[in-house]
């Protein structure tokens, strides 16, 4: 490597400043303000220090819990979906055939449409009155019509055809780029040993494709967790809290009601369930960057 | 029989990702009776007044300038910040250079209702609430992670001859990152920024809490807000959703190869 006489700092800086400024100092602020009692409404009664009393709240509040429990539903319901969709759509796209291209195209649709645009469209089709989805199910019997994004048992499965729908081909890409870098040969091996298309499938396909698999569902995890976009749009977070997941509710706390301490509280919650699963991914995907390094 | 099984599985992927949003595109052209029909109208009127509405009365130019404003300059800062970093992560030997890698990897995962609290009281305090520059520096911070990572990806894969021919011929790492490296990697930045402003141009929870006034709100809030309580106003929404949604339906169909290739690479590659 060639000495040069720019200090690499000057590359780096501009990025170290958001990074810091955007990104590390908030979540050092959250993590300090969810120790304080400050509500935006109330702006004279200051910022109050209340050591643990937003934990004992938010451990206490009932809400909060079922607002966990919903977003855990709502991970581990769409988040296999997505990726055996994904996995699905990965096995057909990576076949070559006529209008592959546009096919590839067409999945990606889904994926790029504004999140907010997709939540109107599932509102439209879920519509209690002409609603596409209700003519599906009962045709003409209008009487017989379902309002599904204000029935408790039904709104929280319709937030999740429209997640679904919106980001199983974003699994789909991640699948195809692990399909992609099978070797052709050792699917002409099996074939010369006479193996099945099933077979060929469940010994070949299966294993080697198991890593970005794991990355799909890892990365398809820690965006649910997220969701927020849908849920305001469709539901906001009712009826009676079965949509209210983690983020809309500290989103609610602390910019509908302005109680940034207990909001902060929530925030920091939801910032350590992500990290446990980021500091999964990271060791997977860490493990792979190191080897990397070693052999350049 | 396997070609005529293969092909209805490419039907049924074509259909579940392209009909529903088909079918809000074509609302948008229905009078109202046809959008409330039963049985449905399946072949719209191609009705215009929808997007007149739109366009008029809910100020949707505004919303689509405010947009292409935010989204254009998120995209030229964070690819002219994150190429500067990406260079050096790429060709500097860092000891800690993978570490920095590794935790832009976990900022890009937290969920953004851990920042947003301090994020607004931090644009608040400098007075950048309801502004352009307050949501492109929010902006910023999120999209460089991803787009360090990719552009990082880009750089370590092109040939370092050329650039060690420079900078022997004594030209500074400055120069050489501007005159040899940004050229060559033209198709990695192109890509890069293509993400980056379909992630900015979609972006909905910041621009929810930071812009409070509508003459500064982008599309995703102008559409999330859209007014209407008893009455949904279904075929301005739909025209409002189509024009939000074409120049990123455009983007895709034209560059699908680069936009995997980009995911790819900042997913899977490392």
């Amino acid at each position: 490597m060639i000495h040069s006489r720019d200090p690499v700092w000057r590359f780096l800086l501009p990025s170290f400043l958001f990074v810091i400024l955007f990104s590390l100092y908030p979540i050092l602020d959250s993590v300090r303000l969810s120790f304080y009692r400050l509500i935006l409404t109330l702006p004279w009664l200051g910022q109050k220090f209340v050591a643990w009393e937003n934990y004992h709240d938010l451990a206490t509040d009932p809400v909060a819990l079922n607002s966990l429990v919903t977003s855990l539903i709502f991970v581990a319901v769409t988040t296999p979906a997505e990726v055996l969709l994904g996995l699905g759509m990965a096995l057909v796209l990576n076949e070559s055939f006529r209008g592959r291209g546009w096919l590839r195209a067409i999945v990606l649709v889904p994926w790029a449409i504004p999140t907010v645009v997709s939540a109107q469209m599932w509102r439209f089709l879920f519509n209690d009155r002409y609603g596409l989805f209700n003519f599906v199910l009962f045709g003409d019997a209008t009487d017989r019509y379902w309002a599904p994004l204000a029935e408790p048992g039904l709104a929280l499965m319709s937030i999740m055809v429209a997640d679904i729908w919106k980001t199983s081909s974003f699994a789909a890409l991640i699948i195809l780029a692990g399909l992609q870098v099978i070797p052709g040969e050792l699917y002409e091996a099996a074939s010369i040993d006479g193996a099945s298309s099933w077979q060929k499938f469940r010994h070949i396909t299966l294993p080697l494709v198991k890593p970005a698999l794991l990355l799909a569902l890892l990365f398809r995890t820690i965006d649910a967790l997220k969701v927020f976009d849908l849920v305001f749009v469709m539901t906001q977070g009712g009826p009676a809290d079965t949509t209210n997941v983690l983020q809309f509710y500290g989103y609610k706390k602390s910019f509908a009601e302005g109680m940034i301490g207990y909001g902060s509280t929530i925030a920091v919650a939801v910032f350590l369930l992500s990290l446990i699963l980021s500091l999964i991914y990271i060791r997977l995907l860490g493990a792979r960057l190191l080897a990397q390094e070693r052999s350049p | 029989m396997k070609k005529i099984i293969f092909m209805a599985g490419v039907s049924v992927i074509g259909g579940f990702s392209l009909l529903p949003f088909l079918w809000f595109v074509t609302t948008s052209w229905k009078t109202a009776t046809e959008i409330s029909a039963i049985p449905p109208v399946i072949w719209p009127s191609f009705h215009w007044e929808h997007y007149h509405g739109a366009l008029a009365q809910h100020g949707l130019l505004r919303y689509i300038a405010n947009s292409a404003i935010v989204a254009g300059a998120t995209t030229v800062v964070s690819i002219v910040i994150a190429s500067l970093a990406a260079y050096a992560l790429a060709r500097f030997k860092l000891r800690w250079g993978r570490y920095y890698l590794l935790l832009l990897l976990a900022l890009s995962m937290f969920p953004q209702i851990a920042i947003a609290g301090p994020v607004w009281r931090l644009l608040s305090w400098l007075g950048w609430l309801n502004s352009y520059h307050g949501l492109v520096a929010a902006y910023i911070s999120l999209s460089l992670p991803f787009a360090i990572w990719v552009l990082a990806t880009f750089f370590k894969e092109l040939p370092r001859d050329i650039e060690e021919a420079a900078l022997i011929d004594g030209c500074s790492r400055w120069q050489t990152l501007r005159l040899v490296v940004l050229p060559l990697a033209a198709p990695g930045l192109f890509t890069a920024a293509i993400l980056v402003f379909i992630h900015a141009w979609n972006e909905f929870f910041f621009a929810l809490i930071i812009l409070t006034y509508p003459a500064v709100q982008t599309l995703p809030v102008g559409i999330a807000l859209f007014p209407g309580e008893y009455t949904m106003p279904w075929g301005e929404i739909a025209a409002a959703s189509t024009i939000a949604t074409l120049p990123l339906v455009v983007l895709t169909l034209i560059f699908q190869r680069r936009i995997v290739q980009g995911l790819s690479a900042g997913a899977v590659k490392g």
